[in-house]
């Protein structure tokens, strides 16, 4: 595992093979082993050698590093571009690689730099020192009794509101009554109708303030009356009013009163 | 030891982090800047006694002073698990760490050039460290957010401020050539 992955990974839990923590650490590394002058650098020869050694690396990271081999194998193109002696435009395809590697270098020097002061800071304790990991732990909320640590920075606040905030599971903010429909009622609704007359409109079975539970009854109780021949549902042109007529069957051959008996199922599930 | 020393002493133990000096100043009415200066001195002579030495010392780091234990008890108090050293940054970390301290305040994507590779989990994991911070916005597209180092920074890598890291200059640069070799 090299740094790019080590880049992806959690804090928690950082492995660091003896590896590179990226291109430019391998590239310097070459360089180094090899004791080339990083100003002269046989793009040919090094390229190839990094090559090698990016094929070694699991796929995952070598991402980071193809960057820079197909870098590498760019300015070694280019240096075989012939030029006339006296061209003074011509610039060094490998100025700016050196360039890169000379900030890198100094990168690393800091690094070193800052290695051995934090290293020489973690063996002295200030009063109230880093708390025991196990209590700050992450997945439950560690709540110690005693002396409060008061010195929380802002970035320790926001992940302790963090983890508090997904522990406690978010409260339901819109919570829908369902109100039951009440497809007999409707069926019963335009039985009455239909008993005093030979044909209705949807309008005389819908009120215009029908609520829309009322609509979904009637809409459900007239299906279920003309699947069961009871009414005859007809439509004369596109969006023309529904003519709800006594159907073939008789109301008598049915059953007594609720045809939802049987076939309720349908309709509680609709609901 | 003076009244104004042993004043600051029971203030810095009573603190749990580095005190600036202004702060210092305000606990005696009385005192002046040189004052402290010289109780400090005076208070840090004396935990260092040669024979009489304290197993605390004075330090002055992250923008404060503050009472360290000496680093000889450090495996001690560990293993009595009385506090917890802090966890080692990886390589890939520090070296983050350092491209945000030499050219603080700046974008991501301008640390990634110099390191060459992808820095978002590191950059994640050193801001929820409180080791760095946004501190703004740069101009131009996307208005990327820009990093420096904090306080806790300074202290946990034991430094007054950020210009007492080396400077560029003073860097040895192994692969720079017209340095005078000695």
């Amino acid at each position: 595992m090299t740094a790019a992955a080590a880049d992806d990974a959690p804090a928690a839990f950082v492995v660091e093979l003896p590896a590179f923590s990226g291109p430019l650490d391998l590239l310097l590394a070459l360089i180094r082993d090899e004791r080339l002058d990083v100003y002269d650098i046989p793009i040919a020869r090094v390229a190839e050698q990094f090559l090698a050694r990016v094929h070694a690396l699991p796929l995952d990271d070598a991402a980071d590093y193809l960057d820079l081999a197909a870098r590498l194998v760019r300015i070694k193109a280019q240096l075989l571009l012939p030029r006339g002696a006296d061209d003074e435009l011509w610039e060094d395809p490998r100025a700016e690689l050196v360039r890169r590697l000379l900030e890198y270098q100094q990168v690393r020097e800091v690094v070193d730099h800052l290695e051995a002061r934090a290293e020489s800071r973690r063996d002295r304790f200030a009063r109230g020192a880093v708390p025991r990991r196990e209590l700050a732990d992450e997945g439950d909320v560690a709540l110690t009794l005693g002396p409060v640590r008061s010195a929380a920075t802002l970035a320790e606040l926001l992940s302790a509101a963090d983890r508090v905030l997904r522990a406690a599971r978010a409260p339901v903010v819109h919570d829908v009554v369902a109100r039951a429909l009440d497809v007999p009622g409707a069926i019963g609704h335009v039985r009455a109708l239909l008993a005093r007359r030979a044909a209705a409109r949807w309008r005389d079975v819908v009120g215009d303030d029908a609520e829309p539970w009322q609509v979904l009854s009637a809409l459900l109780a007239l299906l279920e009356m003309a699947k069961l021949g009871e009414v005859r549902l007809a439509q004369h042109g596109t969006f023309g009013a529904v003519e709800i007529a006594r159907g073939p069957g008789d109301v008598l051959a049915l059953p007594a009163r609720d045809p939802l008996e049987t076939t309720g199922e349908p309709a509680r599930a609709a609901a | 030891m003076s009244p104004l020393a042993r004043l600051l002493e029971a203030a810095l133990f009573a603190s749990t982090r580095a005190v600036p000096e202004a702060e210092l100043l305000r606990l005696d009415p009385a005192a002046d800047a040189d004052g402290v200066r010289a109780a400090l001195e005076e208070l840090r002579a004396h935990y260092d006694h040669p024979d009489d030495g304290h197993a605390v010392e004075l330090v002055e780091q992250g923008g404060g002073w503050q009472l360290l234990t000496r680093a000889e008890f450090a495996e001690a108090i560990e293993r009595a698990q009385l506090a917890e050293r802090p966890a080692r940054l990886s390589a890939a970390a520090l070296e983050t760490l350092a491209v945000i301290a030499y050219r603080q305040p700046i974008g991501r994507a301008e640390v990634e050039e110099i390191r060459g590779v992808s820095v978002g989990g590191v950059l994640k994991t050193l801001v929820e460290r409180g080791l760095v911070d946004v501190i703004g916005r740069a101009e131009g597209l996307g208005r990327p957010l820009l990093y420096g180092t904090t306080p806790l920074f300074l202290e946990q890598f034991a430094l007054r401020h950020v210009a007492e890291l080396p400077r560029a200059d003073e860097l040895a640069v192994a692969l720079r050539p017209d340095l005078p070799t000695p």
